[in-house]
């Protein structure tokens, strides 16, 4: 092989590099940690079903929240029947409170930054 | 034709990964074996690929130039497109890999009125490729959230700014768009130009394809068929620990996606796509000018048994001096 050094060199720094999301992981100590939700005691079932949830309900809350400004209708009825007051604060952080304890557990865990607390007040929170 | 090939190629891989997942319920083959084994074999592709290139010589020294050659000192030489020294290497490959220098030379040649040929700048490729590359950069650095833990601030700045045209969620990237629209044309520039038809082959249509399909699927993910992203990286983080778990229900679309990227991974070291790797091992852009200062030794030489003058007058003194002839050396 000519230019032995410069070429293992190469690899090895393209290696390093695109491989920098392990060895920050790696350094932080937290690599295997997993979102720990704290779901509701008392109920047994979100708005809609709960895998929908999981990859919908920011979508849904964007429904909700149009319906309420836009055409001042409060009542959601469900895929189920069941009727929800369409809110963020007095709905879902109802069940889901303090928020701490789950929806930031996931948005800090995909590092999504919903701007909705600048406004949305967080009852279970200090 | 050719793109056709390459389409249905594409079109069939979906629909592998597609009733893979959801009609036999193969998730972990899609979501953790192929990723994994397409990995490995892109990394010892990569490295198979690069150290065949340094195996092979380089005969002549071949660097092309665009500037005036470095010789006496109250000539002008230009540093980079004419490169002397390392440095100047340094600046001519980073000009060249991150800003498409030479491409950006690109010419049209036309014939007017069948007498004068004409030379015109063309830029739209540069433009198409560059901003394709720069996108693909972008959102590959945007996907290291699902990498890593705890995700540092510049990722999620980074983030933001590609999303500053917010206002809706999801969000709408801009390197989401400006890939699209590049590979868009990039594929539209084979299609239309009959030149460019006429020279693009099958594996030509199907990388575009691939990449096309990657992105269509990755937005799709994120909006009209979304999927779990929360379980995307406790599987992502799984693999890396090499303790990988998927997760129920992340959603079909999520493993087309993974599938179609895991084909471009394996794919890459043996296609076209190589020359990203090659374009750091291109002598024509390498290499310092200075053949003149320098002996460039070609390593295939081998010791040529030669037979110099003076051995040959040696050889044959007595007789050239027979007949009268002048002698070197007497
Ligand atoms: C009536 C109480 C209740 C309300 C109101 C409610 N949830 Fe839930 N939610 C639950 C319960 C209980 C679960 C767990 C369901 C299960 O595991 O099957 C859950 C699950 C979820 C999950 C999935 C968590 C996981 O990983 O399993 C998400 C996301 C979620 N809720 C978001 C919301 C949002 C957003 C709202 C407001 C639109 C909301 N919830 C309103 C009770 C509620
Ligand atoms: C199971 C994990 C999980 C839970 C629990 C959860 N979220 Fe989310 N949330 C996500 C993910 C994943 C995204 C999308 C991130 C992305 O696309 O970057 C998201 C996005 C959002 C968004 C859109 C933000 C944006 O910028 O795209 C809103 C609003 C939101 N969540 C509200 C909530 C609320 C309110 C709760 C608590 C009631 C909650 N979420 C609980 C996982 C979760
Ligand atoms: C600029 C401040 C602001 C921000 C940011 C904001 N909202 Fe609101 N939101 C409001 C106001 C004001 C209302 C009207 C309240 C009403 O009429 O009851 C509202 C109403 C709503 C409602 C229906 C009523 C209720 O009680 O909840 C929903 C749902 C909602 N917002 C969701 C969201 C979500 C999700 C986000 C984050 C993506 C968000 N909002 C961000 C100001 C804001």
């Amino acid at each position: 092989m000519y230019d032995a050094g410069k070429i293992i060199s190469g690899i090895i720094i393209f290696f390093i590099l695109v491989s920098f999301p392990i060895w920050i992981s790696a350094a932080s100590g937290t690599i295997g940690d997993v979102p720990e939700l704290n779901l509701p005691a008392d109920e047994e079932q979100c708005v809609e079903d709960a895998e929908w949830m999981r990859a919908n309900h920011m979508d849904l809350l964007i429904d909700w929240r149009e319906t309420v400004v836009r055409e001042g209708v409060r009542v959601y009825t469900a895929s189920d029947g069941k009727e929800y007051n369409m809110s963020l604060t007095d709905t879902c952080l109802d069940c889901h409170s303090p928020k701490a304890e789950f929806c930031d557990q996931c948005h800090d865990y995909v590092a999504a930054v919903p701007n909705c607390w600048s406004c949305h007040v967080d009852p279970g929170g200090s | 034709m050719n793109a056709l090939y390459a389409f249905f190629a594409v079109a069939l891989l979906m629909l592998v990964a597609f009733f893979g997942v959801w009609g036999l319920g193969w998730n972990t083959l899609f979501a953790v074996m192929i990723p994994y084994a397409a990995l490995a074999i892109f990394i010892i592709g990569l490295i198979y690929r690069v150290v065949k290139w340094a195996r092979a010589p380089v005969p002549f020294h071949i660097p092309t130039t665009c500037g005036q050659q470095k010789s006496l000192p109250w000539i002008k030489s230009d540093r980079i497109e004419s490169p002397s020294s390392t440095m100047g290497v340094v600046a001519r490959m980073a000009m060249e890999i991150l800003l498409f220098r030479s491409l950006f030379r690109n010419d049209k040649v036309q014939l007017e009125d069948k007498k004068r040929v004409t030379f015109q700048g063309n830029r739209v490729l540069w433009l198409g490729g560059l901003v394709f590359h720069w996108s693909l950069l972008i959102i590959l650095f945007r996907h290291s959230r699902l990498f890593m833990q705890p995700v540092p601030d510049f990722m999620i700045f980074v983030r933001d700014i590609d999303g500053i045209l917010q206002g809706l969620i999801p969000a709408v990237f801009i390197t989401d768009i400006a890939i699209l629209m590049a590979l868009t044309y990039l594929f539209l520039r084979r299609v239309v130009f009959p030149q460019v038809r006429y020279i693009s082959l099958p594996s030509d249509y199907f990388a575009l394809f691939l990449l096309l399909g990657v992105v269509i699927l990755g937005v799709l993910v994120k909006t009209a068929w979304k999927v779990d992203i929360e379980g995307v990286k406790v599987l992502a983080m799984g693999m890396f620990t090499f303790n990988p778990v998927v997760p129920e229900g992340i959603g079909p679309a999520f493993y087309i996606h993974i599938f179609l990227a895991s084909v471009l991974l394996a794919y890459f070291p043996f296609s076209k796509l190589m020359h990203g790797p090659g374009i750091f091992l291109s002598p024509t852009r390498n290499l310092i000018n200075n053949s003149r200062a320098v002996r460039h030794i070609n390593p295939w030489d081998y010791p040529v048994k030669v037979h110099t003058y003076e051995e040959w007058e040696d050889e044959f003194r007595e007789a050239i001096r027979g007949v009268g002839l002048p002698l070197e050396k007497e």
